[in-house]
């Protein structure tokens, strides 16, 4: 079974390894997130926001030209097609109703790629909470439209400006500024990284997207069960998020795409369960880039939100047991990938989903299986980029 | 005797704890740096090795961590370094780290080597205590080594009495809620935490930390606790040092007048 164990643990992985200052704020969140979540009142709050809010339920599309080429039936799952345009959002609407329900006035979170800012500003925008969001001055430079959104929707945008000046840094900021501001705040984590109980908490709010295949897969192929489910993995939120109702069903098999960047061997990539090993940060224990003398590697990916040094714990469990199957995408290979999937199905993708269409070229799997790929997001945020690459 | 048991039986007022990162300003300055601390009269040394992701730390201490990783510091080279500590160093050392590079090293390596080297205790801020108290708590006991926890102001009153049952040395009272260096002087609302802790009868004794970084400062820490501990002003004054030896001799000295 996969399944967080009391003490936030999925097998060797995972806990709370926080300093002190912030034990009151983690333990305040594990004592009463499941106890609210699991209320009528939360629930159907959630649920409403999810439908009316972000349009939920999002399609579950065959997509017949790649289904073709590709020799399988392909389906894609368009969390690109919520509201802000990716599966973010799905976290941040139902940690913004529990920071209501803890009383909280501020919000904080970190962000890479600008969504999960862009989904933070948005439902803080919407609940009247002020809001603030750290960005790695690197990101910052290369996310611009996202950084322009998260202002006009009235958030502060902070820059962290110390080691890589990215996701990571972000990270880091945004914990220091909750050990600062204890009280009143409440810290909106954008992935399943974190202490526990972030990583399954978030895992749970991005759970609807599995909890949707399997009933709409179901309507359209007669089973809920695919044979392959496919999705990107930067700290790994909506990878979790397909994975979560798939976990204990051993016939569908679990595919996580990382960002190799350059290449695995480069020493610019992002490829965490190829490089890492078992380390401690922001608050789990996982598998990790870091060097001999357990300093954090300084990671490297095309796209903002992949370039993260480690996984969720629920991922790197997984990858420890062999549950999922991980493949490294590089840079060039998401980016045609991106083009591919906008000129065979009119779909830009987020350079960080391009990573998963990629893996198809990269598994083995049967004539006619059936493979759901999470498109995650989509690629507006990412002009810049592609235009800089420029190979279509 | 560990040297911290036998510092607190002597001296239970205004002891002064310095922290500083070793490698830096420059990656030979560790030992320098501890045996002029001991010189202008401070009485525990605490040594942070220095990490790429200090969440705890201000910009003071992130500046001077990431300064001495590049200066090539690692646990090893530290470890090197002290070899010959104890022939110059008589007071209490203390080591404060994030939990990674240990975990890297070897957790029972590296009491081993600390225990071999004559540290006396461990401030590891990331390491909460169910952990410590699953995991490492005999290690450390095995190799002689007093183990801190920190407190803050919103830590609870039961959470105070545990970690105190489970600390070995003293407790680092972090002053107000917030990371290394963030502010200066002391506030009303700060010494109502300092009274009520202090008013716990705890059986560890208590050092308070952040934001110390003066004579007045430290005398208002120390009439609430038994002492005080500094860091991002140490490190603040030995970034720029032309001096080492002399430039901490008068910091110190001006602290504990
Ligand atoms: C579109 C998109 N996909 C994927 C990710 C990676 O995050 P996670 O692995 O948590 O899903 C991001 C992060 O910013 C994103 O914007």
């Amino acid at each position: 079974m996969i399944k967080v164990d009391e003490k936030g643990f999925y097998g060797k992985f995972g806990g709370a390894y926080i300093p002190e200052m912030l034990h009151p704020n983690i333990e305040e969140l594990r004592e009463n997130y499941e106890q609210i979540v699991a209320t009528d009142e939360f629930q159907k709050e959630f649920k409403s926001l999810l439908k009316d809010y972000v349009g939920r339920p999002t399609p579950l599309y065959f997509a017949e030209r790649m289904s073709q080429k590709y020799g399988a039936k392909i389906y894609f799952k368009r969390e690109d097609l919520c509201h802000t345009g990716a599966h973010k959002v799905n976290n941040t609407v139902g940690q913004i109703i529990l920071a209501k329900k803890l009383g909280k006035k501020r919000i904080i979170a970190e962000t890479g790629a600008g969504q999960h800012g862009v989904a933070t500003a948005t439902v803080c925008a919407l609940m009247g909470m002020d809001c603030t969001i750290y960005m790695g001055a690197l990101d910052i430079q290369r996310q611009r439209p996202n950084v322009e959104r998260m202002k006009i929707l009235g958030a502060k945008v902070v820059p962290a400006t110390s080691g890589s000046q990215t996701l990571k840094d972000a990270t880091n900021e945004a914990m220091r500024q909750w050990i600062n501001n204890p009280v009143d705040t409440h810290y909106i984590i954008g992935s399943v990284v974190g202490p526990h109980p972030y990583p399954e908490m978030v895992a749970r709010f991005q759970s609807v997207i599995s909890e949707e295949i399997k009933w709409q897969l179901k309507e359209k192929e007669g089973t809920e069960n695919p044979d392959l489910v496919i999705a990107c993995v930067g700290g790994g939120s909506n990878a979790a998020g397909t994975f979560y109702h798939y976990y204990n069903v051993p016939q569908v098999r679990l595919i996580a795409a990382e960002a190799a960047g350059l290449g695995i061997s480069s020493g610019k990539s992002a490829a965490t369960t190829v490089l890492g090993t078992p380390g401690v940060l922001h608050g789990s224990k996982t598998l990790l880039m870091q060097t001999e003398d357990g300093q954090v590697v300084e990671p490297h990916s095309i796209s903002a939100g992949l370039d993260y040094p480690g996984i969720g714990p629920v991922h790197a469990h997984l990858f420890d047991i062999g549950r999922a199957e991980f493949v490294a995408v590089e840079d060039e290979d998401a980016m045609k990938a991106g083009i591919e999937l906008s000129r065979m199905e009119g779909i830009i993708p987020a350079i960080e989903t391009a990573h998963a269409i990629h893996a198809l070229n990269m598994i083995e799997y049967r004539k006619d299986d059936i493979i759901v790929i999470n498109l995650s997001g989509r690629g507006d945020k990412d002009l810049d980029t592609y235009i800089k690459w420029g190979g279509y | 005797m560990n040297r911290i048991h036998t510092l607190f039986q002597n001296k239970k007022e205004r002891v002064l704890s310095i922290y500083f990162t070793a490698g830096f300003p420059e990656l030979e300055d560790t030992l320098p740096v501890m045996q002029a601390i001991q010189n202008a009269g401070a009485d525990i040394i605490e040594i942070g090795v220095p990490y790429s992701d200090p969440i705890a730390d201000g910009p003071t201490i992130q500046d001077s961590n990431m300064i001495a990783l590049e200066n090539g510091m690692s646990l090893k080279k530290l470890f090197e370094q002290l070899n010959t500590m104890r022939e110059s160093i008589s007071i209490p050392v203390v080591i404060m780290g994030y939990l990674n590079p240990i975990i890297q090293y070897g957790m029972e390596a590296f009491c081993k080597k600390c225990q071999e080297l004559g540290i006396d205790g461990l401030i590891l801020p990331d390491l909460p205590v169910q952990q410590y108290l699953e995991e490492y708590q005999e290690l450390f006991e095995k190799y002689g080594l007093a183990n801190t926890f920190l407190i803050s102001p919103q830590t609870s009153e039961k959470r105070i009495l545990e970690i105190d049952q489970n600390s070995d040395g003293f407790i680092y009272m972090v002053s107000s809620h917030s990371i290394t260096g963030a502010k200066s002087g002391i506030s009303e609302e700060q010494i109502v935490y300092f009274k009520r802790v202090k008013d716990m009868n705890l059986k560890n004794p208590r050092l308070i930390g952040f934001g110390i970084s003066d004579s007045e400062t430290f005398t208002k820490a120390s009439t609430y606790s038994n002492g005080a501990i500094i860091g991002s002003a140490f490190i603040k004054v030995i970034k720029d040092s032309k001096n080492l030896a002399e430039d901490i001799k008068n910091y110190i000295q001006s602290v504990i007048q």
